[in-house]
């Protein structure tokens, strides 16, 4: 999963750091993810992973750090978190 | 009428229907007092002189309560250069309010077919072409574009005066399509974007109390269409970059803004290549008075006769 993540971070997320270089617990938008950007990659995870984020998750929270978007990915898919 | 204040009417117990019952009547008592002409469209009226009267004393109150802070003012026209609605984010993030121009770009061949659309179905709009116009999204969106590069120590205050439209037909007279914002925006760091925003919640509610107006600041969010517009809608609440100056007009339960105040942090600055003096990218904030809701909470709470206005309101109005 945190493969996939990050791949859709490198595609959506326009950062200003290799996503390689962000650690799981790194906040996405001092790395400089733009509100904007965080739509993009709300709607890039949905694709890749065959979801649909619930109202309770449609805050920017829920996409600030890799660690958080897994969290919110296994609930939604029924995987456990690692 | 509107609901009466202090009858206990919750905000769940006061209908939809009943809102909407309030919005029509007093939009009726414009039409037949004559300050506003219906066009058959809703949210777009003809203003007859007495309400562009009052339309022009309040935009004199917000420019005498910047002067001598402001470096230039500009009036821009309802119409800009489509590329700043993309460059804003606006197409992105209000698809729904946002209009652009089009026209026709055919020859004789289409105009052929145009006019046979006209007399046949009267479905013509769909043989115009966009063109590189789009209709004005918020008044200070016209001002970015030309400020790319370095901003001055100090940063920069600038009035504008401009005209916006917003798709959101409505029965509700506060709710125009077409309608002027007057603002005053901040160009510099981000303490001075903080700062101008919050200095001009105070000296807003201070203009609107000295017209008398039942007026509250409000923690807001913009209309952002769908979805993804709510993680942007709770983005902007939890970092409260939108106040609202909120007053009755056709309801007490729900009051109208009449006036915002805004940080749009770096999102124009990173937009438009807009820098501090220092080489940072510039934030910004503004205040934007909306001018036919102003006029409309006066009408509404003053009476329809601007003349036997209280001669404290008149006073502050300079009449």
């Amino acid at each position: 999963m945190d493969d996939e993540i990050r791949q859709v971070l490198a595609e959506q997320g326009k950062l200003a750091v290799e996503v390689s270089t962000i650690g799981d617990d790194d906040d996405l938008y001092r790395a400089g993810l733009t509100s904007h950007a965080s739509i993009n990659l709300m709607l890039g995870l949905e694709d890749a992973f065959d979801v649909e984020f619930p109202q309770h998750m449609l805050r920017k929270k829920t996409f600030e750090t890799i660690s958080s978007i897994r969290l919110a990915l296994s609930e939604l898919t029924g995987t456990p978190v690692r | 009428m509107t609901a009466p204040a202090g009858v206990g009417v919750s905000l769940g117990d006061f209908s939809v229907d009943d809102l909407e019952t309030s919005r029509r009547e007093f939009r009726q008592q414009l039409f037949d007092a004559g300050f506003l002409v219906p066009t058959g469209v809703d949210g777009l009226y003809l203003r007859d002189e007495r309400f562009e009267q009052i339309a022009r004393a309040i935009d004199a109150v917000v420019s005498r309560s910047c002067a001598g802070e402001v470096g230039r003012t500009y009036h821009f026209p309802l119409v800009m250069a489509r590329s700043v609605l993309e460059a804003t984010d606006y197409v992105r993030s209000f698809p729904q309010l946002a209009g652009i121009v089009n026209s026709f770009d055919g020859g004789d061949r289409e105009h052929r077919r145009l006019l046979g659309a006209i007399d046949k179905d009267g479905d013509w709009p769909q043989l115009m072409a966009p063109t590189d116009l789009g209709l004005c999204s918020a008044a200070c969106h016209p001002l970015y574009p030309p400020q790319q590069g370095r901003l001055p120590a100090r940063g920069r205050v600038v009035e504008v005066y401009g005209q916006v439209f917003r798709h959101e037909p409505s029965v509700d007279p506060a709710r125009m399509q077409v309608f002027r914002q007057h603002e005053v925006v901040y160009l510099g760091d981000a303490d001075g974007a903080r700062h101008h925003r919050d200095r001009w919640v105070e000296r807003g509610l201070e203009i609107h109390h000295r017209l008398r107006l039942d007026i509250e600041a409000e923690i807001a969010n913009d209309p952002f269409f769908g979805r993804t517009g709510e993680v942007l809608a709770a983005g902007q609440r939890a970092e409260v970059l939108k106040v609202e100056l909120v007053c009755p007009i056709c309801s007490f339960d729900e009051p109208t803004a009449i006036t915002s105040a805004n940080c749009h942090l770096d999102h124009f600055g990173a937009a438009f290549g807009i820098e501090t003096s220092d080489g940072d990218v510039a934030h910004s904030a503004c205040v934007g008075f909306g001018i036919e809701r102003i006029a409309l909470a006066l009408l509404h709470t003053h009476g329809l006769e601007p003349s036997r206005w209280p001669a404290a309101v008149r006073d502050s109005l300079a009449w």
